[in-house]
């Protein structure tokens, strides 16, 4: 009968070992409530623990990097463009004992985050220009750079005075000191998608589309010009090659002329009667065949003779 | 099956790395359990003594395979890592143990999602996946980007212990980041230079992990084809073929100067060279008639009279012959000349 009492206790004792033990695991931290007070420091070390059966309850929260999601939704920028902006959170709980007492649990701590988080994301986005909000470097970017109007020139060579990174550590700045009464340490904040909303999107596409059909049309312009520069080209060259050629050998002709006239004027000059004569005679033999007609009087040198061989003399003198 | 468990003890204390307390030995448990069976005699409780038995042995080992380690807690706190082989442990509820592929590479895709790994590969796309893909360049444009993230986990504690929700803690990651990266970059930048893009994200990517304590690895970030969005893809398209079409104008217009200068400056030679031949020509023959006529006046100088009077003649005598119709008029015969035919033809006469 003893040893059953003693059996029963054993077994009392051990029901209260095991319903006292509790294990906080490495992804997690603990604090004990008593009647929904909270008793002694918060356990962040892992490991097993023990506490007071039935009156002590043990509360878990995460110990690790922790999520936030915003809701996705649309912000105008300064200038007035409407963007889905889509951003995510990491945050812990440090202070699991604060955390305990202002918000409870992780769902409730979420509902915190959307409305500090989206609030400032919403703030900061709002009183930027998009390309602020884009942008994290003024980096130089390779576009096709071709004269467009003032309005193209304007979007892509304006330089950023904040950039992202700017923006959203704003942001944690203004986030962090409210998370902070939560026990809460916001980690950080990133964008994680950005873009134009629906209607806007639209006319941002028919706007890259006429962008590129001008650069298509510069192209082809360009070909046109480059082409038509190669012809001028071609048509100044031809008429320089033939002329100069020209010029040489008129040059050359020219000279050689002049030589030739030298070279007769010093040799006829000697006797020009003489050079006329044989010149003359040179002609004769040339031009006259048989298609000439000669009428020849007896009058004549050549037919001096014909008549008269000449002794008396005297029908050649009348 | 022969287990040579000595050897393998071995092995798995030699793994198991100094520190983090040390396995259960098979012989004390098993020593321990033959005691307890002395005590409860009798078939009921023999029957639970061996399910508690089976059990307790049953979760004591496990296997970790050849790409994974198993990271084991004892009460939640994190004791040791094993690796691969049979090990053993304090049974389930005292420790636990997480196996964990660190060989393996795993693979993330944003913008699309394979279906059917193949030798052709598809691929889906939708709305769903094209928000992830979806974003704005540096110039404001839209692009459409697509890639993949490989890693591996290079510390199974950090990733099992140090991040929630890892997997999408990765993938917001990745997004963010590929996003920092094409923001700086102009649309012609996105389309041409993936490689570029993909090794500064791979880079901002691994340090955002490296900050997140995720203990993960980005072995290599792929871009897939990146693009403008559908609806402006033909415009994209007709400045290409418009540039080509500016290389071809080029092109023809040069091939046009290559066949005609060439051949001019060819004609321009010839015509050059005529001109040196003609003065070549004329100043030899001006040479020439020059010492011809020297040497005949020389001659001419000695007798004037008698070598004129020869040349005359000798000319007359070689013209003469040559001349068809001759007529002979005596010079004291007076008005015969209107008597004359002078236009009558040879033929005619004949």
């Amino acid at each position: 009968m003893k040893s059953k009492i003693l059996a029963g206790f054993l077994v009392i004792i051990i029901i209260g070992f095991f319903s006292g033990a509790y294990v906080v695991d490495e992804t997690e931290q603990a604090i004990i409530t008593q009647f929904g007070r909270a008793v002694g420091e918060a356990k962040t070390s892992p490991g097993l623990y023990f506490k007071v059966p039935l009156i002590q309850q043990a509360n878990y929260f995460p110990k690790n990097l922790l999520q936030w999601d915003g809701d996705p939704g649309q912000i105008p920028t300064l200038d007035k463009t409407y963007i889905w902006v889509d951003t995510f959170a990491r945050w812990k709980i440090v202070d699991p004992l604060k955390f305990f007492q202002t918000v409870n649990n992780v769902t409730s701590a979420l509902a915190r985050l959307d409305d500090i988080l989206d609030a400032a994301v919403r703030n900061y986005i709002t009183s930027y220009p998009l390309l602020e909000t884009v942008r994290v470097t003024n980096r130089k970017l390779d576009t096709f750079e071709v004269g467009i109007g003032d309005n193209q020139e304007e979007r892509i060579t304006r330089n950023i005075s904040t950039g992202r990174k700017q923006i959203i550590k704003q942001v944690q700045e203004q986030a962090r000191p409210k998370l902070a009464e939560f026990g809460i340490q916001l980690v950080d904040v990133k964008i994680k998608r950005l873009n134009y909303v629906e209607e806007v999107q639209q006319s941002v596409y028919s706007r890259m589309i006429a962008e590129r059909k001008q650069i298509a049309e510069k192209f082809r312009s360009e070909g046109k010009g480059e082409a038509s520069k190669i012809a001028g080209n071609r048509e100044k060259e031809l008429k320089k090659i033939t002329s100069e050629a020209y010029k040489i050998s008129q040059e050359i002709k020219g000279k050689a002329d002049a030589e030739a006239a030298a070279i007769y004027a010093e040799a006829l000059g000697r006797d020009p009667q003489f050079y006329s004569f044989i010149k003359t005679l040179e002609i004769y033999k040339e031009t006259m065949d048989k298609n000439t007609s000669l009428i020849l009087s007896t009058d004549s040198e050549f037919l001096q003779y014909l008549k008269d061989y000449g002794y008396s003399g005297s029908n050649l003198q009348k | 099956m022969s287990w040579d468990w000595d050897k393998l003890m071995e092995q798995k204390k030699s793994s198991s790395g100094g520190g983090f307390g040390t396995p259960p030995k098979m012989d004390d448990v098993l020593n321990k359990l033959r005691g307890a069976k002395g005590r409860f005699p009798g078939g009921f409780k023999l029957i639970i003594l061996a399910a508690v038995i089976i059990i307790l042995v049953s979760s004591s080992f496990y296997t970790v395979d050849v790409d994974e380690v198993g990271v084991v807690q004892r009460f939640g706190r994190f004791v040791r890592i094993t690796q691969p082989g049979l090990s053993f442990k304090f049974p389930s509820f005292i420790e636990t143990v997480s196996k964990v592929k660190v060989r393996y590479v795993f693979k993330e895709e944003f913008g699309f999602r394979t279906v059917d790994p193949g030798i052709r590969t598809r691929y889906a796309s939708g709305p769903t996946y094209e928000s992830e893909s979806l974003m704005l360049t540096g110039d404001l444009n839209v692009a459409v980007v697509p890639w993949i993230v490989q890693y591996r986990i290079k510390d199974p504690y950090k990733y099992l212990f140090k991040v929630k929700n890892i997997r999408s803690t990765l993938r917001d990651l990745s997004e963010a980041a590929m996003r920092v990266v094409v923001g700086d970059r102009s649309i012609n930048e996105v389309i041409s230079k993936r490689e570029e893009i993909a090794g500064e994200a791979a880079g901002i990517l691994q340090k955002e992990l490296d900050e997140a304590d995720t203990g993960i690895h980005v072995v290599t970030i792929e871009m897939k084809r990146t693009n403008v969005p559908e609806p402006v893809q033909p415009s994209f398209n007709e400045v290409n073929q418009a540039g080509q079409e500016k290389e071809k104008l080029i092109y023809q217009a040069r091939e046009e100067y290559n066949k005609v200068i060439p051949a001019a400056m060819g004609e321009a030679e010839k015509t050059i060279r005529g001109a040196e031949g003609y003065a070549l020509s004329l100043v030899n023959r001006g040479k020439g008639d020059a010492s011809r006529f020297v040497a005949l006046y020389q001659e001419y100088a000695k007798a004037k009279d008698i070598t004129k009077r020869r040349l005359y003649l000798e000319a007359i005598q070689e013209v003469y012959p040559k001349i068809g119709t001759k007529y002979l008029l005596d010079a004291d015969m007076k008005g015969l000349l209107p008597l004359l035919n002078l236009g009558k033809s040879e033929g005619a006469k004949q």
